[in-house]
């Protein structure tokens, strides 16, 4: 956290930063402060999220009962997938949107900036009343991160706690949208129009539209939830005219664009760092923003594929496998894009770059398992087996998350001036990269042979692939450790300065100004000649 | 097009969002051991401390926006980010409603005729709630909450309608006044805006409690009550704030705080009057006529 301190020398006199620590950490307006502590607090949840993983794979090293009570393994599965998604995926791109689309669109700040310290300093109260109800009478959370009913109420007094932590995080996060999108759309500098702005701060110009549409929809299923559960009503008890189901439609009408929420800015990410490893300008650059909208329309009509198994009637069957079908085409034109972006490039394999074209490779790999789940009949069969879970690590663990390693290798050197071992960082890569396949791999064919997800035991006819697993999955999580070491290394360490420009292909605003970035940038509107940006001579 | 004049504002640090985020957690840990049945200092008296917390954390961050756009430090684009925050945020609110009379929707057209046996729910109905014959209103095949009856539409829900309407009649009359200068004006319109309001709410409150005293319809009533309460009940609550908002800038219009061109704050509590005025429209119709 302490990271920016330690600079302070390096800084130009004009730099004013509140004095003391937590007087500066606590009641920061500055987006790169900002943008700091949601890293930070992200790369925290990134691994406790991932110690409740390590204890998952533990136990489900062999079969039968090993290591933990099963309620506790549901506990784990329910508070991983909580933790993961919402406070190390989401805060680590709001993050990087709070550091970076000031920078990218030449503003001194986020629009408004104390609303931006409040969206943060919510994150690390909610998430202590998510973590905390695993200590409660009656124990934690154990229906799973969907919180579908009637299990999920079947809780004891943690139900309650773990609706208002979400409600928490919903608020922390529907603040945190508002403040990009007017940051976006109000604060550019002269000369930055829409269709030259960084495909970064474009992704997240979506994504902050699905984030401000869902996040309330997920905040009126709990709350019906926990009316449900303490005041008797009847929304999810077909007793009463209500009905289960009901709740999954109105969850997943969230979860679908949530999933998206979770990808987007990986893909402004990977859009930004390979043009500049492949010296090339972006192939398709209106194609890509294009794309992106278009996901994330659909994104809003396709929710019912995670529920092809309830008892639909047959024409929504039917309607949600087209529809889900329909994503497969604009997301093939961003792989296709990107590929053509690195086509006659020429290309250095710096580690940012390596974890992009991982990106690339691995989570097409996602995608295809998520156009053989989107049929239906296929999907009967692999609903609610470890085909699903690994599916969706391959869309988060080497999509989501393996965007956000590369971002981090990527602008690190403007967050702190120095650049980062790139021989650590390539073997932090390297394992990664192996491991999380071992890691995953093996689960597809767990799932096609029938495992189910979220059980604590399994048939010995299971047992080498998760074996297999396992390993992979204690060498992955291993080498996270190597993460942060190569961070802190970097941050307070490395004598290896960085230049402004920092990487030779890498064009837009970010670059022009010191590295490290000082803690005011564009006080004064920059004057954006369009050579300095990545899409400045888009013709239109 | 981005538009600058001058440099940006940039606030100073402040302690407020903190003192919010304290007091959130607060409320959340008072009212969560409140209902899970709790009785100590760790309930309820936590629960009114956080919200007491929240109430101050407001007065003491819209006091500090309120002093320095009176000193006239911020320019057009904050003013912008600040219309942008507002529209955005009732964008969510309006969201958050959709969430409810999605569940209202899908019980109606879907999981109460289900139950009785419609569609491809002829099994369902015939294992499990043999004999329920689907109807709206319903508290379901299992007469959740036992028999109720609902209110008539066209009594106090129509007076209710009209207060409303009106009241987004003369918010209206009050922003002219404004805009023209006519303090006195301003302020008699903007009273009775908040009379409108309170009157809506009073009677909204004749109104549950005649049916929790006399027709049996409570929040127990089954997928009738659920839908019936919560959607109205939020919307209730949506009033009140409008109203607590809508007093605020009266004082702040008696003040003087507003000039003709510059007077976001009114104008923010007037879009968010009018979406709750939307809103209603919404449940007269298809919680109340329908
Ligand atoms: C071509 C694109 C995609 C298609 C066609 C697709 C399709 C599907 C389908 C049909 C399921 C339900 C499987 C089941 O439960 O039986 C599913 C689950 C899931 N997908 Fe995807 N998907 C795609 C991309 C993504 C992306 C980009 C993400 C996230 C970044 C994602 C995250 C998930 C998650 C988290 C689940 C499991 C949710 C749960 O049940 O806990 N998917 N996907
Ligand atoms: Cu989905």
């Amino acid at each position: 956290m302490a990271h920016a301190a330690v600079h302070d020398d390096h800084h130009d006199a004009h730099d004013h930063k509140p004095q003391g620590f937590l007087h500066r950490w606590l009641f920061t307006t500055n987006h790169k402060d900002i943008g700091t502590l949601y890293l930070v607090f992200a790369l925290v949840m990134f691994l406790t999220g991932g110690s409740m993983a390590m204890i998952i794979r533990a136990e489900l090293f062999q079969p039968g009962m090993q290591l933990v009570q099963p309620e506790f393994f549901n506990e784990m599965t329910t508070v991983h997938a909580l933790v993961m998604i919402f406070g190390a995926v989401m805060p680590a791109f709001v993050g990087l949107g709070n550091w970076m689309i000031p920078l990218q669109v030449g503003a001194p700040d986020m629009a408004l900036p104390r609303m931006n310290n409040w969206s943060f300093w919510i994150l690390p109260f909610a998430f202590t009343l998510l973590i905390s109800s695993l200590f409660m009478p009656g124990a934690g959370p154990q229906g799973g991160w969907t919180l579908y009913p009637p299990l999920s109420l079947q809780g004891g007094n943690s139900v309650a706690f773990v609706i208002f932590a979400i409600h928490m995080m919903g608020i922390s996060s529907i603040m945190g949208a508002i403040n990009i999108i007017a940051t976006i759309l109000n604060m550019r500098a002269p000369g930055m129009d829409l269709l030259k702005m960084p495909i970064f701060v474009w992704s997240w110009l979506i994504t902050a539209f699905l984030l401000i549409a869902v996040m309330p929809v997920l905040a009126g299923a709990v709350t019906m939830l926990l009316t449900d559960k303490y005041f008797g009503t009847s929304f999810f008890n077909a007793a009463g005219g209500g009905d289960p189901v009901m709740f999954q439609h109105i969850f997943w009408f969230f979860g679908h664009p949530e999933v998206y929420i979770m990808i987007l800015p990986a893909f402004g990410i990977v859009s930004e760092i390979i043009p500049t490893f492949a010296r090339k300008p972006l192939f398709g650059y209106q194609a890509m923003i294009y794309a992106i909208a278009s996901i994330a329309f659909l994104s809003f009509i396709v929710w019912a594929h995670h529920m092809f198994t309830v008892g639909m009637p047959l024409g929504g069957e039917l309607y949600f496998m087209y529809a889900t079908m329909l994503i497969a085409i604009p997301t093939g034109v961003k792989v296709f894009n990107w590929v053509t972006t690195m086509w006659e490039g020429s290309m250095t394999f710096e580690t940012p770059m390596l974890f992009a074209i991982a990106f690339v490779i691995l989570f097409t790999i996602g995608g295809f398992s998520g156009l053989m789940l989107a049929i239906v009949p296929a999907d009967f069969q692999y609903h609610d087996t470890y085909f699903v879970v690994a599916h969706f690590h391959y869309v988060l663990v080497t999509g989501a998350i393996f965007a956000i390693m590369a971002s981090v290798y990527y602008w690190l050197p403007k967050w702190c001036g120095n650049m980062y071992s790139e021989r650590w960082g390539k073997i932090h890569f390297w394992m990664s990269v192996i491991s999380v396949n071992v890691l995953f791999f093996p689960q597809h064919f767990l799932g096609l042979a029938g495992m189910p997800r979220r059980i604590p035991d399994y048939n010995v006819a299971f047992a080498d692939f998760n074996m297999v697993s396992s390993i992979g999955g204690f060498w992955f999580g291993a080498s996270q450790l190597l993460f942060v070491g190569v961070v802190i290394h970097a941050v307070y360490f490395s004598k290896n300065r960085a230049t402004s420009r920092v990487w030779e292909g890498a064009r837009g605003l970010e670059w022009t100004v010191p590295s490290p970035a000082p803690h005011h940038t564009f006080s004064e509107p920059p004057k954006i000649d369009n050579s300095m940006l990545a899409h400045g001579d888009v013709t239109h | 097009m981005a538009q600058t004049q001058g440099a940006y504002y940039v606030p100073h640090g402040s302690h407020w969002p903190i003192v919010g985020s304290i007091g959130l957690f607060s409320t959340v840990i008072g009212a969560a051991n409140l209902i899970n049945g709790g009785h100590g200092l760790t309930a309820a008296p936590l629960m009114y401390l956080g919200l007491a917390i929240i109430v101050f954390m407001m007065f003491g961050w819209f006091g500090t926006v309120i002093r320095e756009s009176l000193s006239g430090i911020y320019n057009n684009q904050v003013d912008v980010s600040f219309r942008m925050g507002m529209m955005w945020f009732i964008f969510s609110e309006v969201m958050f409603f959709a969430a409810f009379f999605g569940a209202l929707f899908y019980a109606r057209m879907y999981s109460v005729p289900w139950v009785g046996g419609e569609g491809h729910g002829g099994l369902t109905n015939y294992y499990l709630w043999q004999g329920y014959t689907p109807s709206w209103p319903t508290n379901g095949p299992g007469d959740i909450g036992g028999s109720f009856e609902t209110i008539p539409a066209w009594h106090l829900p129509l007076i209710n309608t009209l207060l409303l309407l009106s009241s987004g009649v003369t918010i209206t009359f009050a922003h002219h006044a404004l805009r023209a200068g006519h303090r006195r004006a301003l302020l008699v319109w903007l009273a009775a805006t908040i009379g409108f309001g309170v009157t809506f709410l009073y009677f909204q409150a004749t109104e549950y409690m005649e049916a929790y005293q006399h027709l049996n319809l409570t929040l127990g009533s089954g997928i009738y009550g659920s839908t019936f309460f919560m959607l109205t009940g939020f919307h209730g609550m949506h009033v009140t704030l409008g109203a607590i908002m809508l007093t605020v800038m009266w004082f702040r219009c008696a003040k003087g705080h507003f000039t003709r061109e510059n007077h976001f704050g009114f104008e923010a509590v007037a879009w968010y009057w009018h979406f709750v005025d939307v809103v209603w429209l919404g449940l007269f119709v298809f919680v109340y006529v329908l």
